[in-house]
């Protein structure tokens, strides 16, 4: 009989760390080309139109990178969050409320010059998406309430909001009917970065705020509390780290990030709010943090990599009659196999066979 | 005697690291064998063979003659190996008959056959004077009861071959004379006990043999009559150890006291109007069992609990803002009993534990609170070297550091704020000699330097020698401070099992 068991590294190799998540990628690919076969189709030419449909053209590449740009915000706000163990599953509701608050604010109520009104979008859907945050982590501080459970429950109820205010209060009147919110104002649109496709400013700026976090997460004092009190949260306090601050600014950074990813689906993608402004790309962000393992420059390509999934696979099921829902199942299957990926990198893994005696 | 167990050649390595190399010994039956070394020295990765956790690279054990299966615990148990951890693994929920039997059951189970077990539990907790009520909920007892629930269940099981690994790192004098009585009971009746400790009276006082370790190499075996005591530490740590010595310094003033200080809260144990005062260069010694509110206390001096009634004076200024870093700021040092889960993050590397209590110097970080990697690397590198920490590279995950030098590593990133105030709590438990004596230095000098200190301790020989008064603590009071010179080991033995409160 074959035995084995896990060993701890005292230090992983950088290369397996680098090829490790690779190869997981390939491994789904794998297991979900098994799946397009039951599905009656061929697997090479399936991902040969899922590549073509993500990359294949100028229009369909802005379209993957646009796509992109609220999963790496949310990816970020996932990442930023659980680096300190604080596990806000409610990025789909902070998206939704920094959504709000640039119809609120966007649509001509401030008017200012575009340089400086697009700045004051990002902080007011940023401010929007902390402040979503901010009484589920005083309930947690002060009342252990799981945040779990607050944050995941708390985006039903935002959506809810939305409906209702789309359906009523906030209802565009040229809107022909239609449950959307008013236009924003050209002075609040993010202007394209590429021309005739609708791939706008937020991209950049999602990119750049990627590696901002990466920064303050790797060089500054705030990033070393999070990850101290994200590791082990009783000794940081003993050395005299406030637990209740760091907490806080997480959240408020998570959240913001994940408002900001609102504001750039209402001010930059579609110029208005709808009640389908998010197709859950608050879930998909724990996905792409979990792929990049919580590295806010990893979000960047994992967040691109899952985009390219998404929007390949609407071209894949046009082209060779397979169902959307492989997209899920491929960004699920690499969700797991890299997490199982993870395992290799941090333990040996030593075989050894057993003699029976009797 | 017949042997009963025989160790032969066993080597285990870890990478390239030898954990056990080369070791052979035996066991008898109904004789008591220590094994002592330093932390690290193999003791555990060699118990963790004998009971099924470790397969070893090399080597055999044979058990009453048939070769043991390696990496198989239920084999071992099977065979009549049990072993009581140092943490014990009992489920609080559960009644003490039904931790008892829980293990010998399959989950699949569906029934208890409690009735039978009962008999026999009682059966047995008469023959070995291990007394328990079989219906009380295991969250409501002592310590000590629930050691002894580990005892029994391993006898339930029909063991013959008993491991404790330190069972009296929680006792007090008189439960671990009780604990001894215990294992000279189940010796009579033809048990075979394998005993790991650190504390060398209490080896001499119940082994029959003793056998040493040292980086994993059997280093010494002698029969308990004819060893002497400092050569078998000597053997231990591989050199002569120098022995903290203590030179009494004349009091100054005040530096903090409690005035009627209570804290009852369900969490954690209660607090009853302790009072309390604390003198620049003084070393006072709190002595208790576990679980008798020192924790609390500590928690309260160290501005992590606020009372709920009373006062904490500092420095003789007015009231004070309750919190770790207000107290840290007035000069509080505070060393938590728990040195792993409190006191490091063991997925951080050193340096970055080492700069911890210093986030808000600007000499480690700028006015944007940038770190500065240089400054932060020098520390470390002076503090490893001042307080000996022992390290390949400042660089290296914290975890994988010994227990001795995670606690001068933490002892010494307070000591380099040169504090006021050190509240150090169980500060030595679980470190090997070597390692007690730089901690116990470590104190003194911090002493000599003007800090007052408030120590701790579950051991009684620490206290004796380190402090200059003693009080004890018992159910969440404090009596008066004694001073060291005048009482004994036995007065503080009966007032921490509650003689006088």
């Amino acid at each position: 009989m074959l035995k084995f068991r896990l060993e701890e590294r005292a230090k992983s190799p950088y290369w397996l760390i680098i090829v490790s998540p690779f190869i997981a990628i390939i491994v789904a690919i794998i297991l979900a080309g098994i799946l397009i076969i039951l599905a009656g189709a061929n697997p090479f030419n399936s991902y040969y139109h899922l590549i073509i449909g993500a990359f294949g053209s100028k229009n369909s590449v802005a379209e993957t990178l646009a796509r992109a740009t609220p999963i790496i915000l949310t990816g970020l706000a996932a990442s930023i969050a659980f680096r300190a163990k604080f596990w806000n599953i409610g990025a789909e509701g902070q998206l939704y409320f920094g959504a709000l608050a640039t119809t609120f604010f966007g649509t001509g109520l401030v008017v200012l010059p575009s340089t400086l009104m697009i700045p004051f979008l990002f902080i007011m859907g940023a401010l929007a998406g902390g402040l979503l945050l901010l009484p589920l982590v005083l309930l947690k501080l002060y009342y252990k309430v799981d945040e779990v459970v607050t944050t995941l429950l708390l985006n039903f109820v935002v959506v809810l909001l939305v409906s209702y205010l789309l359906e009523g209060p906030w209802k565009d009147p040229m809107s022909l009917g239609w449950p959307q919110g008013k236009s924003v104002i050209d002075e609040g649109v993010l202007p394209q970065v590429l021309s005739k496709t609708r791939l706008h400013l937020g991209f950049i700026i999602s990119i750049f705020l990627a590696f901002s976090i990466w920064f303050v997460l790797k060089k500054t004092v705030i990033g070393y509390r999070i990850k101290s009190v994200g590791l082990n949260s009783a000794a940081a306090s003993h050395a005299g780290i406030p637990i209740f601050k760091t907490v806080l600014v997480v959240a408020i950074l998570s959240g913001g990030m994940a408002g900001m990813a609102g504001v750039t689906e209402t001010a930059g993608l579609k110029g208005y709010l709808t009640l389908d402004l998010s197709p859950g790309f608050g879930y998909a962000g724990i996905a792409v943090a979990m792929l990049a393992n919580l590295n806010p420059i990893g979000v960047i390509f994992s967040g691109i990599f899952l985009a390219s999934i998404y929007v390949g696979a609407d071209s894949m099921s046009r082209a060779m009659n397979v169902p959307t829902y492989l997209a899920d199942v491929i960004v699920a299957l690499t969700v797991l196999c890299v997490l199982l990926s993870l395992i290799f990198v941090h333990y040996k893994i030593l075989f050894f066979g057993t003699k029976k005696d009797d | 005697m017949t042997r009963l167990l025989k160790v032969e050649k066993i080597t285990k390595k870890f990478g390239n690291f030898y954990a056990n190399n080369d070791i052979s010994f035996e066991v008898k039956k109904g004789e008591v064998l220590a094994v002592l070394g330093e932390n690290g020295a193999g003791k555990t990765t060699l118990m963790n063979i004998l009971f099924g956790h470790y397969t070893p690279d090399a080597g055999s054990v044979q058990f009453e003659g048939k070769a043991i299966e390696f990496g198989n615990t239920n084999n071992a148990i099977k065979l009549g190996i049990g072993m009581v951890h140092q943490h014990f693994t009992l489920a609080e929920n559960l009644t003490v008959l039904e931790n008892i039997i829980i293990g010998s059951r399959s989950i699949f189970s569906l029934s208890l056959p409690k009735r039978q077990a009962r008999i026999k539990i009682l059966e047995l907790s008469k023959k070995f004077g291990l007394l328990i009520d079989p219906d009380e909920l295991v969250a409501n007892l002592s310590v000590s009861e629930k050691q002894r629930i580990e005892i029994l269940k391993t006898l339930f099981l029909d063991c013959k071959l008993l491991i404790l690994d330190e069972p009296t790192a929680a006792l007090t004098p008189q439960e671990t004379d009780a604990l001894f009585a215990t294992i000279r009971n189940m010796i009579k009746s033809g048990l075979s006990v394998i005993l790991i400790s650190h504390k060398l009276n209490e080896i001499l006082a119940v082994s029959d043999r003793i056998i040493v370790l040292r980086n994993g190499s059997s280093v010494g075996e002698t029969d308990t009559n004819s060893a002497v005591r400092e050569k078998i530490a000597e053997m231990i740590v591989g050199k002569k150890i120098d022995y903290p010595k203590k030179t009494k310094i004349p009091r100054k003033s005040r530096v903090l006291s409690l005035l009627d200080v209570s804290y009852s809260e369900t969490d954690v144990p209660s607090l009853n109007a302790v009072n309390l005062n604390l003198y620049g260069g003084q070393i006072l010694g709190i002595a208790g069992v576990a679980g008798n509110g020192q924790t609390t206390l500590a928690k309260i001096l160290s501005g992590h609990l606020k009372p709920t009634q009373g006062k904490i004076v500092i420095n003789e200024a007015g009231s004070v803002y309750i919190s770790p870093k207000s107290f840290m700021n007035l000069g509080v040092a505070y060393i938590p009993e728990d040195r792993n889960s409190d006191g490091i993050v063991g997925d951080m590397e050193i340096w970055e534990n080492a700069i911890m209590t210093e986030m808000d110097n600007l000499c480690f970080r700028n006015r944007l609170g940038i770190i500065n990697k240089r400054t932060s690397f020098d520390r470390s590198k002076d503090l490893c070297a001042a307080y000996d920490v022992r390290m390949q590279s400042i660089r290296q995950r914290s975890r994988l550091l010994s227990g001795g030098n995670v606690q001068k590593l933490l002892l010494g990133r307070w000591l380099m704020r040169k504090p006021k105030i050190i509240i150090a709590c169980q500060p030595t438990r679980g470190l090997d000699e070597g390692a007690i004596a730089s901690i116990q230095k470590l104190l003194l000098e911090a002493q000599q330097n003007g800090s007052a200190i408030i120590l701790i301790s579950e051991d009684l020989d620490e206290l004796l020698s380190l402090s200059d008064d003693i009080t004890v603590m018992y159910k969440g009071m404090l009596s008066d401070p004694i001073e060291t010179t005048t009482t004994n080991k036995l007065t503080i033995g009966l007032q921490m099992a509650g003689d006088g409160f």
